[in-house]
C-alpha cells in the first residue's frame, strides 16, 4: 500500500471535519428519545473560557469543565488550535468565508491582513472577565460554544422542521428565538465583509487563547533567508496573524495554510530555528486593559442596582428544577441553551428581559408553550456547569430519602377567567391534570342558582400551596387559550428563601 | 438590448449620447410592453375575487366503523380473573371466539391502550404494558400484516410510551409505534351532536381494525374513564374543551369510533387521585381481564372495580340511548371464567 504524504493542513481539516461532526451529533442527541448516556455537553464542557468565568464567579471548577485543561495544556504549549481544529463556529465561519471568497490572489491578501481592530476582542474578554469577578456571568453572550449550541437550538434545528427537515416530533418555538437567530446570522454574514470577522475581531475565547500561546515555543516559524516576500502565505491565512512579517503569534489560528501556501519552503511549525524571524507580542497596552476594567468595575454596582429577578422577586421568573438561588444561578449560567434542547415539553425559553439584562437568554419555564414533567430531570443532566443541578427524580419528587418534593413556584386562580367560577361552565381541567398524588388542586361541588334562577351543580377549583408543585400543566392544559384562567408564578420555589408566602416552614 | 440601442453609444462633451432609434427597435420595445401589459391584465382578471383570502374547501374524512359481523354462538362480555395478564387476556379473547373472528390474514391492526401519562406501569396511569403485549401477540398469530401501538397522549408522548413499558412491550411483541406528530392529523367529522369536525390522528385512518385497551381509572369529572373515554386519544386540537359536556363528548366519541373489539385492564386498578394517580396507595390489584364487542356493557361492568353504580355515570345511559351498547351486562350473554 502506497503511504499518501499528509500535511498538517489536511489532518487540521480532518479534525475540523470530526469536531463538527461531533457538535451536530452531540447536539443531536440532546433529546430524550437520543440521549442514552452520551456525554452531550463535551464541548461546552471543554471551552476554557466557561471553565474561568465560572471559576471567578463561583470558585469552582465545576465536574465536567475541568476536561478546558484538555485545551489550556496544548494551547500553552502549540498556540490558539482550538479556533481552526475544534471550535465548530469558528470551523463554520471558515466555510462561510470561503463560500464569500472573492476569490482574487491580492484582495485576499488584503483581507487576510492584521488589522488594528482584531484589538476589541482582548477588551471584550477583559470586561467580561471583571464582571466575572464580580459575581456576574455574562461570557456566554459571546462565547462561540454557547452562542453556536443556543442558536441551532433556538434557531437552525426548528427552522430545519420548517422547511420539511424532521428534527423534532413536534416543532419547538422559542421565545424571541429570532433574535438568537439573527445575532447567529450576522455573525456568518460578516464573513462577507472580512474572513473569520467573529473569531478575529470580536471571540473572547479567541482572546483567552491568544494570552494562553503568548509564550508557546511551538509556532509557525519563517526562515527570513528562504522568504522572498512574495506574500503567498498570507493569501489563506485564517487568523491575519502576519506570516509574511514578524508573526502575530496570539492571532495564529495554526491552520497551517501558509506552510502550503509557501512556495520557497520557508514556513515550518515547530520550534525556533538559527535564521527564524522575529515574533510580535499581542498589540494590546495595559493602559487600554486596565481602562476597559475599571469602566466595567465602575459598571457593575450600576448594573447591579436595577431591578432583576435577583434584587427583587419576580413572577415570571420561574427557573427550571435543581436550579441555583438567582444569584448563584446567574453566576453559573452561559445561556448555551442545551437545557432547552434536551426540554420534551418546550417550556423552557430563553428569557429576553423578565430576569433584568443580566440574566438575558437564560431559561425560564413558560406554561404557556409547555409544563415541566413531573418525573423529568433531563435539563440538570445536559446543564454544563451547575447552573441547573444534576438532581436525581427522588429528589425532584420528593420521594425517599428526600421530605420535600422541588417546586417551582405556585399556581394561582384567577376567578375572572376560570370556566366554573366566572362562567358556570363545567370543566376542572387542571384538576385532571395535576401530577401530585393527593392532587394540589382540589374543588368544591356547589350548587348555584344560574341566570335562569334553577340550580347548576359545578365543581369549583381551589389550589392547596403546601401541595402545589408549581409544574405548570393546568396552565399549559387550561382551555381558556390566551391568557390561562389558572398560572403559576415564581413565589414558593425551592431554591430561595425570600420569595416564600407561607408561615409554615418559613424561616423569616 | 432593445431600448437601449443597438448601435454604439458615443461620448460626447456632455455625456454618453444614445444611438438613434431603429423602427426595429421601436416595435420590439412596443411589443415586449404590450405582452406584460396583456399579462398583468389577464393576471387581474383571473385572480380577481370579491374574498379577501383564497380559500379552499377543507377535505373532511369519516371515521370507518371497524366492528365485525356480531355472531350469536359467542359471548359479547368476556370477564376472566386470574395472576398472569398474558394467558388472562389469552382466555378471554378465545371465549370471544379467538382473534381469528376479529383479525383476518393482511389485516393492519391498531391497537389504542391508555399512554396518556408519563407513568411507570405500577402507578396504573396506563394500561398495563404486557396487557398490550398481549393482544399484539394475538393480532399477529391471527395473521395481521401490521400491528401499530398508538395513542395521543397527555404527557410528552416519548416519555409516555416508553416509562409506561408500553413501548419495550408491543416491540417485543411484534408491534410498530407510532408517536403521531405535528402533522399526522387530519380533519375528520365526528358526526357527533357535540363534537363535529376534529382533527383526528391519521393511524386511525390507515388501518383495517381497531382494538381498544383501555384500563379502569377514578376521575374526578365523571367518576371514571374506561374503554368509552379511551377515545379522547383519537383526537388533537383542543380537546380540553371537552371537559365542558364530558358526557356529551364521551358518547359522540364513542359513536364516530366503533372499535373491531375492546380489551379492558383491571389487573391494576387506580381508584382515586386519577387519571394521573402517582402514588402506590392509590392503586388497587383486582387481576382481571374484560374483553367483548359492547363497549357500554364493559364500561358498566367496570364500575364495580370503583365503587360506582351505573346511575351515577350519565354517559352510560346516553350511549345505551344512541344504540351503542347496553348498559345492563347481566341481560347480556357474558361469561366469567376464573384462571389458576
Amino acid at each position: 500500500m502506497r503511504v499518501i504524504p499528509q500535511s498538517l493542513r489536511t489532518y487540521r481539516r480532518y479534525w475540523a471535519v470530526f469536531f463538527l461532526a461531533l457538535f451536530v451529533f452531540l447536539l443531536v442527541v440532546t433529546d430524550y428519545a437520543r440521549i442514552r448516556g452520551w456525554e452531550t455537553s463535551l464541548l461546552l464542557e471543554l471551552d476554557p473560557l466557561t471553565a474561568l468565568g465560572g471559576l471567578l464567579t463561583s470558585g469552582t471548577v465545576y465536574k465536567g469543565l475541568a476536561l478546558a485543561l484538555v485545551i489550556v495544556v496544548p494551547t500553552l504549549f502549540f498556540g490558539r488550535f482550538f479556533c481552526s481544529w475544534v471550535c465548530p463556529l469558528g470551523i463554520m465561519n471558515q466555510i462561510f468565508s470561503r463560500w464569500f471568497s472573492r476569490r482574487k490572489p491580492l484582495h485576499e491578501q488584503a483581507l487576510n491582513a492584521y488589522r488594528p481592530v482584531f484589538r476589541i476582542k482582548y477588551y471584550i474578554l477583559v470586561a467580561l472577565l471583571v464582571l466575572a469577578a464580580f459575581g456576574s456571568l455574562q461570557v456566554g453572550l459571546l462565547d462561540p460554544i454557547a452562542l453556536t449550541y443556543r442558536s441551532f437550538t433556538a434557531g437552525v434545528l426548528p427552522g430545519l422542521d420548517r422547511i420539511g427537515v424532521p428534527v423534532h416530533l413536534h416543532p419547538p418555538v422559542f421565545w424571541g428565538g429570532v433574535l438568537v437567530t439573527l445575532v447567529f446570522g450576522a455573525i456568518l454574514v460578516a464573513n462577507r465583509l472580512m474572513p473569520r470577522f467573529f473569531c478575529r475581531v470580536l471571540c473572547p475565547l479567541g482572546a483567552l487563547l491568544g494570552v494562553l500561546s503568548r509564550r508557546a515555543p511551538f509556532r509557525i516559524q519563517r526562515d527570513v533567508d528562504k522568504c522572498t516576500d512574495c506574500g503567498k502565505c498570507v493569501r489563506h491565512c485564517q487568523g491575519a496573524c502576519d506570516p509574511d512579517r514578524e508573526l502575530r503569534v496570539a492571532e495564529c489560528h495554526v491552520c497551517m495554510n501558509c506552510i502550503e501556501d509557501c512556495p520557497e519552503d520557508a514556513l515550518h511549525f515547530g520550534l525556533r530555528r538559527a535564521r527564524s524571524s522575529a515574533h510580535k507580542p499581542i498589540d494590546v497596552s495595559r493602559r487600554r486593559v486596565v481602562e476597559t476594567a475599571v469602566a466595567t468595575a465602575v459598571l457593575f454596582p450600576m448594573l447591579r442596582s436595577s431591578v432583576s429577578a435577583n434584587t427583587l422577586p419576580t413572577a415570571p421568573v420561574i427557573r427550571p428544577p435543581g436550579s441555583l438561588a438567582e444569584e448563584e444561578f446567574l453566576g453559573r449560567c452561559i445561556k448555551c441553551a442545551a437545557c432547552m434542547r434536551v426540554c420534551p415539553t418546550n417550556v423552557l425559553q430563553p428569557a429576553l428581559l423578565e430576569a433584568g439584562l443580566e440574566g438575558i437568554w437564560t431559561p425560564v419555564l413558560v406554561n404557556r408553550i409547555g409544563y415541566c414533567e413531573q418525573y423529568c430531570v433531563a435539563c440538570g443532566q445536559v446543564c454544563p456547569t451547575g447552573a441547573i443541578r444534576r438532581i436525581a427524580v427522588a429528589e425532584k419528587a420528593g420521594e425517599p430519602p428526600f421530605q420535600q418534593p422541588i417546586r417551582l413556584g405556585t399556581a394561582f386562580y384567577d376567578h375572572g377567567r376560570c370556566l366554573p367560577w366566572a362562567m358556570h361552565i363545567p370543566c376542572i381541567v387542571c384538576e385532571e391534570m395535576c401530577p401530585t398524588s393527593p392532587k394540589a388542586i382540589w374543588y368544591k361541588v356547589v350548587q348555584l342558582p344560574g341566570r335562569d334562577g334553577k340550580a347548576i351543580e359545578l365543581k369549583q377549583p381551589y389550589v392547596e400551596p403546601g401541595l402545589c408543585i408549581g409544574c405548570g400543566i393546568c396552565e399549559n392544559k387550561c382551555p381558556v387559550e390566551d391568557l390561562p384562567a389558572i398560572r403559576v408564578s415564581s413565589v414558593g420555589e425551592t431554591r430561595s428563601t425570600s420569595n416564600q408566602m407561607l408561615l409554615k416552614g418559613s424561616s423569616g | 438590448m432593445s431600448g437601449q440601442g443597438t448601435g454604439k453609444a458615443h461620448r460626447s462633451r456632455y455625456g454618453r449620447v444614445a444611438p438613434t432609434l431603429t423602427r426595429r427597435e421601436f416595435l420590439k420595445d412596443v411589443a415586449a410592453t404590450t405582452a406584460v401589459a396583456a399579462g398583468a391584465a389577464t393576471l387581474g382578471l383571473l385572480a380577481y375575487s370579491e374574498d379577501p383570502v383564497r380559500r379552499e374547501a377543507p377535505v373532511v374524512h369519516r371515521l370507518p366503523d371497524f366492528r365485525v359481523e356480531p355472531s350469536t354462538m359467542h359471548p359479547v362480555l368476556a370477564v376472566v380473573h386470574g395472576t398472569h395478564p398474558e394467558p388472562m387476556v389469552r382466555e378471554a379473547i378465545a371465549r370471544l371466539g379467538g382473534m381469528g373472528r376479529f383479525v383476518q390474514k393482511g389485516d393492519r391492526v391498531l391497537v389504542k391502550p391508555n399512554v396518556g401519562w408519563d407513568r411507570q406501569p405500577e402507578q396504573a396511569a396506563n394500561t398495563n404494558p404486557d396487557v398490550v403485549g398481549a393482544v399484539v401477540r394475538l393480532c399477529r398469530e391471527a395473521g395481521a400484516s401490521q400491528v401499530w401501538v398508538s395513542d395521543v397522549s397527555l404527557n410528552d408522548p416519548a416519555r409516555c410510551f416508553v416509562r409506561s413499558g408500553i413501548q419495550a412491550a408491543s416491540q417485543a411483541a411484534g408491534a410498530d409505534v407510532r408517536l403521531p406528530g405535528a402533522n399526522d392529523f387530519v380533519t375528520t367529522d365526528m358526526g357527533g351532536s357535540l363534537l363535529r369536525v376534529w382533527p383526528v390522528s391519521r393511524f386511525f385512518h390507515e388501518v383495517d381494525k381497531v382494538v381498544n385497551v383501555p384500563i379502569v381509572k377514578h376521575h374526578s369529572l365523571c367518576g371514571c374513564t374506561l374503554a368509552m373515554k379511551n377515545w379522547y386519544g383519537v383526537l388533537g386540537g383542543r380537546r380540553n374543551q371537552l371537559h365542558q359536556d364530558i358526557h356529551t363528548s364521551i358518547v359522540d366519541l364513542a359513536q364516530a369510533v366503533r372499535p373491531t373489539l375492546t380489551v379492558m385492564d383491571a389487573i391494576r386498578v387506580l381508584k382515586r387521585n386519577g387519571p394521573t394517580g402517582g402514588s402506590l396507595g392509590d392503586v388497587a390489584v383486582e387481576n382481571t381481564i374484560v374483553a367483548g364487542l359492547d363497549e357500554v356493557a364493559i364500561d358498566a361492568w367496570s364500575l364495580q372495580l370503583l365503587g360506582l353504580t351505573s346511575d351515577k355515570v350519565r354517559y352510560l345511559a346516553m350511549g345505551q340511548e344512541r344504540g351503542l351498547g347496553v348498559v345492563d351486562w347481566r341481560s347480556l350473554n357474558w361469561t366469567e371464567t376464573q384462571l389458576g
